[in-house]
């Protein structure tokens, strides 16, 4: 590995950016694939079932103990599912829009993927110059809600493409919801932007260094409230998933949509859910700081272990948006306007005004 | 010999044209969602022209706003209302021809401040770049005025939409 000190600084970057790339890329599809298993155990486990435990491949029949105890805990069917999101039918209905029929399950996926682009997700592995972001930019919360904002197009196109009631139908409470819950959650930030003094992730990150004490949950805990109850509403989640609703839309804006294409729609979900976790894992719960201390690493293995801290913080939201979901029964489409208007953005004001307030009290 | 910025300027500067073009007078289809679509593609294009001029700001802000935000809701209206008659209707020629103008006097103006203007090496120091608070802090001091009549105007807009959707309720 010697000759990567040789080479010229830009092309190192741009080495090392790539690397960071494909290894986000490669956790956050596992991360999908294994929360949608997370999913239907703990869903089992809520109501009782015992939940997927019988895909296998056939050489773990010979493995004493440890076989049988995987496949009861059900390891392999994220690789069974996906086989057989792939191998399905791809079926096109015949009266459906076909160019946006096509793009839609691709801008619903796209966008989840790229928040994950500005979310520090360790210090260093350590060496300084290269910080565990892949791009650390001034404005990286703004870049997040823009990007986020673009993946409501995936669904509200998919409902107009599919050219049928129940999706339509999907599609037209999911734009009116998102837009509504993302002004929320947006003033929501404000507050905690107001505390740390900048938009850069990594230094709202810095800022909560030092343990548990510094985390901005306990310093904002309103805008936490309000920041969780919307990413919620933002990632279609129970007790906020009207646009698919499948009690009373069929499957809401991917009801015509099968094999392939209707996992891209599945992965958009979790990969968004991953991307709001991380993001509040960063505003919130302190990054990738354990829960004391927090300098960036100086060796290779403090780096490591500061990594999985950010990974443990991120399962933990994970495993709250799977057992909400599992909870809580879903909100009618009034009460859900009701509250994002007429509750959070207020709430979100006065919160604005209070910490603006106290800042400029005690700020000389 | 071009260097990377240059061309991203010209690859973008184009895509803003054609897709500003495509979502006013596409000859494929007459389909107003598809003229939205085409308008969200121009929007984010001009975001990466800011992004080009070091403006991450005005770029995040450009893509949140119109293309997460005012557009959605256009497409939100666009398909609630009945579009069939729209996709029917042929290009208005007349139209075609008075936006023409409007767009020649435009780039007539553009070309003239352009000619006149001089060279901007010494303004770069004004310029409110990647950073938010140097724009912050004009927008607070220098341009208060202006900004706070705009956010009068916007107040203005909004009492006039509650205005007319509580109209039934006398």
């Amino acid at each position: 590995m010697d000759f990567i000190r040789y080479l010229d600084p830009t092309v190192q970057f741009m080495l090392f950016s790539a690397v960071k790339i494909v290894l986000v890329f490669a956790v956050a599809m596992t991360g999908v694939a294994y929360a949608v298993l997370v999913e239907r155990k703990v869903s089992a486990w809520i109501q009782d079932r015992v939940g997927p435990n019988r895909a296998a491949p056939f050489f773990v029949h010979y493995l004493p103990v440890v076989g049988p105890f995987l496949t009861k805990l059900g390891i392999f069917q994220p690789m069974a599912d996906g086989l057989k999101f792939i191998l399905k039918e791809d079926f096109t209905p015949s009266y459906v829009r076909k160019i946006y029929f096509w793009i839609a399950p691709a801008i619903s996926c796209v966008p989840a993927l790229m928040t994950l682009a500005v979310i520090p997700f360790g210090s260093t592995l350590g060496n300084a110059n290269n910080p565990m972001v892949i791009a650390d930019l001034n404005v990286g919360i703004l870049y997040t809600f823009g990007i986020v904002s673009l993946g409501v197009y995936g669904i509200v196109l998919a409902g107009y493409a599919s050219n049928s009631k129940y999706p339509f139908l999907g599609g037209i409470r999911s734009s009116a919801q998102m837009i509504s819950y993302e002004i929320a959650m947006g003033m929501s930030v404000v507050s905690v932007f107001l505390v740390v003094g900048d938009l850069n992730l990594s230094k709202v990150v810095a800022y909560q260094s030092g343990g548990i004490h510094e985390w901005l949950i306990f310093k904002q805990p309103l805008a936490f409230f309000i920041f969780l109850v919307s990413a919620f509403a933002e990632t279609n989640r129970l007790p906020f998933d009207l646009p698919e609703s499948e009690t009373e839309l069929v499957g809401g804006y991917h009801t015509e949509y099968s094999s392939m294409k209707f996992a891209l729609f599945f992965l958009g979900e979790y990969a968004a859910m991953i991307g709001a976790s991380a993001m509040m894992v960063t505003l919130f719960l302190g990054g990738w700081t354990p829960i004391w201390g927090g300098a960036p690493a100086s060796s290779l293995l403090v780096g490591l272990s500061h990594i999985v801290w950010f990974l443990a913080k991120l399962g933990f939201f994970m495993v709250l948006f799977i057992w909400v979901r599992w909870m809580l029964p879903r909100f009618r489409y009034d009460q859900l306007m009701n509250l994002g208007w007429r509750r959070f953005i207020p709430l979100a004001l006065v919160n604005i005004i209070i910490t603006a307030g106290l800042i400029a009290l005690t700020h000389k | 010999m071009p260097t990377l910025p240059d061309l991203l300027f010209y690859a973008l500067a184009g895509f803003t044209l054609l897709f500003g073009f495509l979502c006013v007078a596409n000859p494929f289809s007459r389909n107003p969602v598809t003229s939205a679509m085409f308008l969200v593609l121009t929007i984010i294009s001009m975001a990466g022209l800011f992004v080009l001029l070091q403006a991450f700001f005005l770029a995040a802000v450009q893509v949140l706003v119109y293309a997460g935000a005012v557009m959605v809701l256009f497409l939100f209206v666009i398909m609630l209302l009945d579009i069939k008659e729209e996709e029917r209707r042929r290009l208005n020629k007349a139209a075609l021809g008075i936006g023409g103008v409007a767009v020649l006097a435009i780039a007539g103006l553009l070309v003239r401040a352009l000619v006149q203007a001089t060279p901007l090496a010494s303004a770069a120091g004004q310029r409110a770049e990647g950073s938010t608070k140097p724009l912050g802090r004009l927008l607070f001091t220098e341009y208060l005025l202006p900004f706070e009549i705009l956010s009068v105007l916007l107040l203005v807009a909004m009492v006039g939409v509650i205005l007319l959707s509580k109209k039934e309720m006398k």
